[in-house]
């Protein structure tokens, strides 16, 4: 991200978003003070008065702000709570504080539908009550613990007083539906395929479906309590497991948020092998999603084709990186593996293969009539419920949401790149295949440009514990879009609070709106072509 | 269609043999072969074959992993693994399981899924804990939201670890399983 000494200003030293939100900010009435210097830089840092936390979030919507993430901390006396938003690229972070013994402030679900599952995680792990929120049912809780007890409180012990078996999460309000022929079918946690538990229910008439609800939160392993006391080290391998597939993107976003903290900056070299190997990530995932949307619709050709695909793409993984899905490759202050030349040469020409074989192959999949009835017009995301739910990624970028990470914010490498990004406006199952095979060409361009511009130089830089008390906020465009990662240091260059924010977070509820109206054995590959991590979401 | 025919025709048989002659396949891209495939296809093939009549069920159950090891799993039904030709099947219900393939940790919003499962399939039954959460509890362990090992809430039979296991690994796992039982 550009780091720029004037954050009310934009590059052509024009009022920016930020100066705008400020100056209405004090036309209002409202009292806030941006903090200088912001200890969250890219991100701006903005205190809030509790009592104008939802006139804060009203102003933010009327100026078309985007509801990124929401976390709070426990400060022993007081409950923060921290919200980013975000608006041509310019990342801001309110932040506002209630008591720590009653913790109870204004939702911002009336101006941000993204706003509703996040907030009610917060009130599941940390006990804060939010005044007016339109969902107000629990969501990261099932019956692991209580409605009294608040996990990510400091009070609370890791290990916490768990029953001797937990009991079926049996009692949840789930919306009703009734009338004449409609019927629910509920789906999960365990489901038919090699795929993450999550409850799906569905309500149809007929084959078409009415409604749907998620119920997610099965796979919590408590990532932010377990996260506290690491080193900068561990919180990296931790970071690498939020999302098994996103392994590249968690912890290129934690040791960026972890590197800002520390105040170090790492050679660039290792920063273009973070980019070369999230490019790689990207393709790996693109290829995988893109055979199985096929798969979900029948067409087997192009599931085994695309299969093998990212077969040769992971072996390749396990040659030049060490690792079949690249863990663990990224620590804090730079890269594990060194790109040796021959690897560079060896890259390049499996490059070329596979866009050889993405030729032919979509040169088929374009003249399959039958696949294209099936995909075209299936799961429609209109433009304007992907913007009202700051859709990210690739289900984004077929609904007409350009932003892009890499493109609106870039941070080394892609500084130093010029970045495509393919968009699409049809939001159906279609436009999200074809935004995919796109972004896997755009992949392989920018994997080529990174290395042909390859630094020499060092992989790494000795790490350095930062301060007691120093925050460090970290955004990258993962393969499924925009990943946000916030760290504070304790004691002893020890992780005192990581919060990682999924894209999945943010898709998931896109999806109970894109199936609406299509046949319930349509569900699967809707589900396919949005692809949430449970993981990543549940943490 | 006649796409579809020339691009299988001239992708060929890439499946990694266990027969004993093995032709090598007309690779476009980089290839790197896994010689291992061959020899331990072939004695889990005949595993297989003596002890459950040539097809072995396996039901996956995700208990709360980071879906490393689910796309590790996946990667055994592709055309370079094709496990399905040793008589391994992936179902759909733990009624038609043999075995359960179960990564972890185990989550504590999972746990009595997982022991729902477990109870639903038929004996006799046989678990395999994959992965190092689902063997030890891994980078997650035991806390107020996890059970850590799957052994911690069902009875395990055999662990494939790794972080997560390659294919290989989960395939050599699979046939531990019946050299121990």
């Amino acid at each position: 991200m550009k780091e720029t000494n004037k954050p009310f200003e934009d590059e052509k030293d024009r009022p920016g978003p930020l100066w705008r939100f400020f100056l209405e900010l004090s036309t209002i009435g409202l009292d806030a003070q941006p903090v200088e210097p912001s200890p969250l830089s890219p991100a701006h840092l903005m205190d809030i008065k509790p009592k104008d936390w939802g006139r804060a979030a009203e102003l933010a919507r009327g100026q078309s702000w985007r509801w990124v993430a929401g976390w709070a901390e426990d400060e022993d006396s007081m409950v923060s709570v921290s919200v980013c938003v975000e608006r041509q690229g310019c990342y801001m972070v309110l932040r506002t504080r209630t008591n720590s013994q009653s913790p109870s402030i204004l939702s911002h679900t009336p101006y941000f539908a993204s706003a509703n599952r996040p907030e009610r995680h917060m009130h599941d792990l940390f006990g804060i009550e939010f005044v007016n929120h339109t969902h107000p049912q629990r969501w990261t809780r099932h019956q692991a613990w209580d409605n009294e007890t608040a996990p990510l409180r400091h009070t609370f012990p890791k290990e916490g007083h768990p029953p001797k078996q937990t009991p079926p999460d049996k009692d949840y309000p789930f919306f009703k539906a009734e009338g004449h022929g409609v019927y629910e079918i509920p789906v999960g946690p365990v489901h038919a395929g090699i795929i993450e538990p999550g409850h799906f229910r569905f309500h149809a008439v007929g084959e078409t479906l009415l409604h749907l609800e998620e119920r997610l939160g099965y796979v919590h392993k408590g990532m932010e309590k377990i996260a506290e006391g690491r080193t900068a080290d561990s919180l990296a391998r931790l970071a690498g497991r939020v999302s098994g597939d996103t392994t590249v993107g968690h912890a290129f976003a934690a040791c960026l948020a972890m590197e800002r903290a520390a105040n170090i900056e790492v050679p660039l070299r290792a920063s273009f092998i973070r980019g070369l190997m999230a490019e790689r990530e990207r393709v790996a995932n693109h290829l995988w999603d893109m055979g199985m949307i096929c798969n979900d619709v029948g067409f087997a050709f192009a599931y085994y084709q695309f299969g093998r695909l990212r077969e040769l793409w992971l072996r390749d993984n396990q040659a030049l990186f060490g690792h079949r899905l690249l863990m663990d490759r990224i620590i804090p202050g730079g890269v594990k593996f060194d790109v040796s030349t021959e690897a560079v040469n060896r890259m390049k020409d499996s490059f070329k293969g596979l866009r050889r074989e993405l030729d032919q192959l979509i040169t088929i999949i374009d003249q399959n009539s039958s696949l294209e009835d099936r995909l075209v017009t299936t799961g429609h995301l209109t433009l304007a419920d992907a913007q009202t739910l700051g859709v990210l990624g690739y289900v984004g970028r077929s609904s007409g949401q350009t932003f892009d990470v890499r493109h609106d914010a870039p941070y080394p490498p892609y500084d130093q790149l010029e970045v495509k990004v393919p968009v699409e406006e049809q939001g159906d199952v279609a436009s999200r295949f074809w935004v995919r095979y796109k972004e896997t060409r755009v992949a392989l361009k920018l994997m080529e440009k990174l290395l042909d511009k390859l630094p020499e130089g060092d992989i790494a830089i000795a790490w350095v514990n930062p301060k007691t008390g120093a925050e460090g906020f970290g955004v990258v465009e993962g393969w499924r879009g925009e990943i946000l990662s916030y760290v504070r240091f304790g004691e002893n260059g020890c992780i005192s609070r990581y919060y990682p924010r999924d894209p999945s977070i943010v898709n998931w509820p896109a999806l109970e709106k894109l199936v609406l109206g299509n046949i319930v054995p349509d569900f699967p590959v809707c589900n396919k072509s949005v692809n949430g991590s449970y993981s990543g979401n549940d943490l | 269609m006649l796409g579809i025919y020339r691009k299988i025709l001239t992708t060929g048989m890439l499946t990694e043999k266990f027969a004993r002659h093995i032709k090598k396949p007309k690779q476009s891209a980089i290839e790197i072969r896994e010689p291992e495939i061959d020899a331990l296809g072939n004695t889990l093939k005949s595993t297989i074959d003596r002890r459950f009549a040539g097809s072995l069920h396996i039901r996956q159950v995700d208990a709360g992993s980071c879906n490393g090891c689910e796309l590790e799993i996946h990667a055994l039904n592709n055309v370079y693994y094709d496990i399905e030709r040793f008589g391994v099947h992936f179902v759909a219900s733990p009624r038609h399981a043999d075995v359960l393939l179960v990564t972890g940790p185990v989550s504590r919003n999972m746990e009595e899924a997982l022991r729902r499962t477990y109870e639903a399939t038929a004996n006799p039954k046989w678990v395999i804990a994959v992965g190092d959460c689902g063997a030890c509890g891994g980078e997650f362990g035991v806390s107020y939201a996890s059970c850590g090992a799957v052994s911690n809430v069902i009875p395990v039979d055999a662990v494939i670890p790794g972080c997560p296991p390659t294919p290989v690994d989960l395939m050599r796992g699979i046939l531990d399983l019946f050299a121990k039982h």
